[in-house]
């Protein structure tokens, strides 16, 4: 990508578009990857609500897969999951494994 | 109608803050800024002071923010938002704006305790339509781990190191929420990711009382409390559930606890997962141990009272 | 038609404002700013403008407030002095790097330590890195004329920074002159309603104002803050011509008296440059050419424009009214850079005068001139920098 020069930018380097970070993928800081084991899944959207990166995605108030783009892998959906039966529906599996 | 607070009906809402921020794994700031505009039914313009969450989530030409959002130095949050709140009210005025806007301005405990403490005060004590939400991780994390007035005693800091002849920091914290009650602002409040619940419901009582309101929100640190990546809100709710960090409101004046926990949890239970309070440990510092259990008690004796006594 | 009143400058500028009626205004007492926002706070209270305050706590919060609110869409100003001033000092440089319009006349007055409440010229020099458009004033009718403009200055579309407008405390604040005041509603056409560029307030468009940017940009931004000062000199020139047209007071970049065929000069800024030109007209008078150059315009420095005026004269002597100790004076250091991008370039000295309110006296102009008439005619320069005014 050409970088800007000093013409191109806005004056008072003000971002005129809101939400462009969505475009900036952090997907590649991860070491761990939640899995979603949607059989032990309760849909209580703890997960989504915990979730510091809005990795989780939801669909009609449905959890459905993980964002992989954004996830960073930190941990806390699996941790916070209650799961079903003391089954979690998230685990956190080493990435390249 | 307001959405109903449930998770099922506040996930359809358009999340106004997006991924591609670049905090830590695992911080608790975004979410506790992804719990505040989920609660909010309002158009929303917020201002954050220099910190984590700014430099994290407007970088170069990428902002995570889709509301309007303004940052412009460390130490006055509060009065850059005054002025926006201002302008916001003059021209409404003067009939060249007709929506209900709400003003958020969020900063961390530098920012908020320390640095930003004046622009803080006079923001509150002016009354200007806003909520103040400090997310507090207790020090300078972005510089570094450096000690702030919201440190918890105890903690060691890369200012206030735990070595050899000091135990890292000495004093307790600060009380900014009661300090900001007693501006007679309608509504003080502390609350923690953990209960997203009573968090967001304070959100939406705040945003119903004109005025100036402030919220104090705990929000784990994995990189400054040496703890793991994914233990933000467990982390926070054993700060409510140890009642290190109570939840509780002030509305004009009155106290009243938000939250109960069933069963006072020892204070170790929150310090012994945090690297920081790691020193603690060895032999020699039980006093410290001792004092902080004891004055984790005497606050909680004091609020309960306070919520008792009706003031 | 104009009125004619007698006025002090704090008074005159307070009534500037009144007249083109901004949306917002940070009020915070410093002496000897305090009087002006006092009266426009009046103005307020008495619903004579539609201005809301922000009665902040600091001069600080005042400049972030006023920060926060021309980000949000409106015409916005404060005023202050001195320690007012430098406490400002790092939201200066936020509100022309976000390049926001707000008017904000300064009353000039010395800094501390020792504190010292009167004018010098201390306070503005230490701020002229701050990337704001600083116009300067010899008295109240310029100060009140200097602020109308400024606001057609600062909030043109091709520019877009924060404007200061100078004038000397208690010399020119406190005193009442003759002046003559616009009509509100000429003030008002002049000026005509605030244009925005990026407001935060238009909600479709959520924006985010003062982000982190690293070493991919900020080069960049920095040099276009360069670019767009580099065009204010043009629209205060086209401001003026306008001005003029309306009030019949001419301005420029900076006024030249008696400098056309002058071989002695005297550059000075503000309320000194009025006794000044009484000293030049008596030297005159005895046949000695001399001649003074008064700066308006210091941020963008005209330095071409400058260096055309003083080109003729042989020698030169910058005074200025604030020092950078170790240094030249501010002003000193603008007009020898200036100057040397001549071939055959006049001598110059530097003096300093009227530290924290010393009194400037005829007497001071005239040694002055005294001295460059000896440099003038082949005298070797005894000093370049030199204090005046002061005991041993
Ligand atoms: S691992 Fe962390 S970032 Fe990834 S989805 Fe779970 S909570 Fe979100
Ligand atoms: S937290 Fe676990 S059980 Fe709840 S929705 Fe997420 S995956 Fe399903």
């Amino acid at each position: 990508m050409k970088q800007k020069g000093w013409k191109d930018l806005p004056p008072g380097s003000v971002i005129l578009e809101g939400g462009s970070a969505a475009r900036f993928k952090t997907g590649s800081w991860r070491a761990f990857r939640p899995v979603w084991i949607e059989e032990n899944c309760i849909q209580c959207l703890f997960c989504w609500i915990y979730c510091p990166d809005m990795a989780v995605k939801v669909k009609d108030g449905k959890r459905t897969e993980f964002d992989y783009d954004f996830c960073k892998g930190c941990g806390i959906c699996a941790l916070e999951c209650p799961g079903k039966k003391g089954k979690k529906a998230i685990e956190m599996v080493e990435e390249g494994k | 109608m307001a959405t109903p607070l449930t998770l099922k009906e506040l996930s359809k809402k358009e999340e106004l803050f997006t991924h591609g921020h670049r905090m830590c794994a695992g911080c608790g700031a975004p979410t506790i800024v992804k719990m505040v505009l989920l609660a909010t039914e309002y158009p929303v313009v917020a201002a954050n002071a220099t910190g984590c969450l700014e430099v994290s989530t407007c970088i170069s030409e990428y902002t995570a923010w889709k509301i309007p959002w303004i940052h412009t130095a460390f130490e006055n949050a509060a009065a850059t938002l005054s002025g926006v709140e201002t302008m916001y009210r003059s021209l409404k005025k003067q009939g060249k704006i007709d929506k209900d806007v709400k003003f958020i301005a969020f900063g961390g405990d530098g920012g908020t305790y320390d640095i930003g403490f004046q622009s803080l005060s006079g923001a509150m004590e002016r009354g200007h339509d806003m909520i103040y939400i400090c997310y507090d991780n207790g020090a300078y994390m972005n510089t570094g781990i450096q000690r702030s007035s919201a440190t918890p005693m105890g903690a060691d800091t890369t200012t206030c190191p735990a070595g050899s002849c000091v135990p890292g920091k000495l004093r307790p914290r600060k009380n900014l929420t009661k300090i900001m009650a007693e501006h007679n602002i309608p509504y003080a409040a502390q609350a923690s990711p953990s209960h997203w619940m009573d968090l967001m419901k304070k959100v939406r009582k705040a945003h119903e009382l004109p005025g100036a309101k402030f919220l104090n929100v705990i929000s784990p640190c994995n990189r400054g409390w040496r703890s793991k990546t994914n233990d933000a809100i467990t982390l926070s709710r054993l700060a409510v559930n140890t009642c290190y960090w109570p939840l509780y409101e002030i509305e004009e004046g009155i106290t009243k606890v938000t939250y109960t926990p069933k069963e006072k949890l020892p204070l170790l239970d929150f310090i012994k997962p945090q690297g920081r309070f790691k020193h603690l440990f060895e032999p020699g510092n039980e006093w410290l141990l001792k004092a902080m259990q004891e004055e984790v008690d005497r606050e909680w004796a004091k609020l309960q009272a306070a919520e008792k006594c009706g003031c | 038609m104009a009125k004619v009143v007698a006025v002090t400058g704090n008074e005159a500028v307070a009534n500037a404002l009144r007249q083109v009626n901004p949306d917002v205004c940070g009020i915070y007492p410093i002496t000897p700013q305090t009087d002006m926002m006092q009266r426009y706070a009046s103005y307020i209270s008495n619903g004579k403008v539609d201005t809301e305050a922000i009665l902040v706590e600091s001069e600080h919060s005042s400049m972030s407030a006023c920060i926060g609110a021309s980000a949000a869409g409106g015409r916005v100003v404060t005023a202050t002095s001195s320690q007012g001033l430098a406490l400002m000092w790092e939201m200066l440089h936020i509100a022309s790097g976000d390049r926001l319009p707000i008017i904000m006349p300064v009353v000039n007055r010395a800094l501390s330590a020792p504190l010292n409440i009167h004018g010098d010229h201390s306070d503005a020099m230490g701020c002229r890195d701050t990337g704001w458009i600083q116009i300067w004033s010899e008295n109240g009718q310029e100060a009140y004329d200097n602020t109308i403009q400024a606001f057609r200055v600062g909030e043109h579309m091709d520019i877009r920074l924060p404007v200061m407008v100078c004038m000397d405390g208690f010399i020119i604040s406190h005193s009442i002159e003759r002046m003559e005041y616009l009509e509100d509603d000429e003030v008002k056409k002049f000026v005509g309603p605030f244009k925005n560029l990026f407001p935060l307030l238009d909600l479709e468009k959520p924006k985010s104002y003062g982000p982190l940017i690293l070493t991919d940009l900020y080069h960049e931004y920095k040099k276009a803050q360069h670019e767009v000062m580099l065009k204010v000199k043009d629209v205060v020139l086209e401001v003026a011509k306008d001005f003029e047209k309306m009030s019949g007071r001419k301005y420029g970049l900076f006024e030249t008296y008696r400098l056309e065929d002058a071989d002695i000069a005297i550059v000075i800024l503000n309320s000194a440059a009025g006794t000044t030109k009484d000293v030049v007209d008596e030297l005159r008078d005895k046949g000695i050419k001399a001649g003074l150059l008064k700066p308006r315009l210091f941020r963008p420095f005209p330095y071409e424009e400058m260096a055309e005026a003083l080109k003729n004269a042989r020698a030169v002597c910058v005074m200025d009214r604030s020092d950078s100790f170790g240094g030249y004076g501010p002003l000193f250091m603008e007009v020898s850079s200036a100057l040397y991008q001549l071939k055959n370039r006049p001598a110059l000295i530097n003096k300093i005068y009227g530290l924290g309110g010393r009194d400037y006296l005829p007497s001071h102009g005239e040694m002055v001139f005294n001295e460059l008439a000896e440099i003038a005619a082949g005298g070797k320069i005894k000093a370049y920098k030199e204090y005046i005014g002061v005991r041993e």
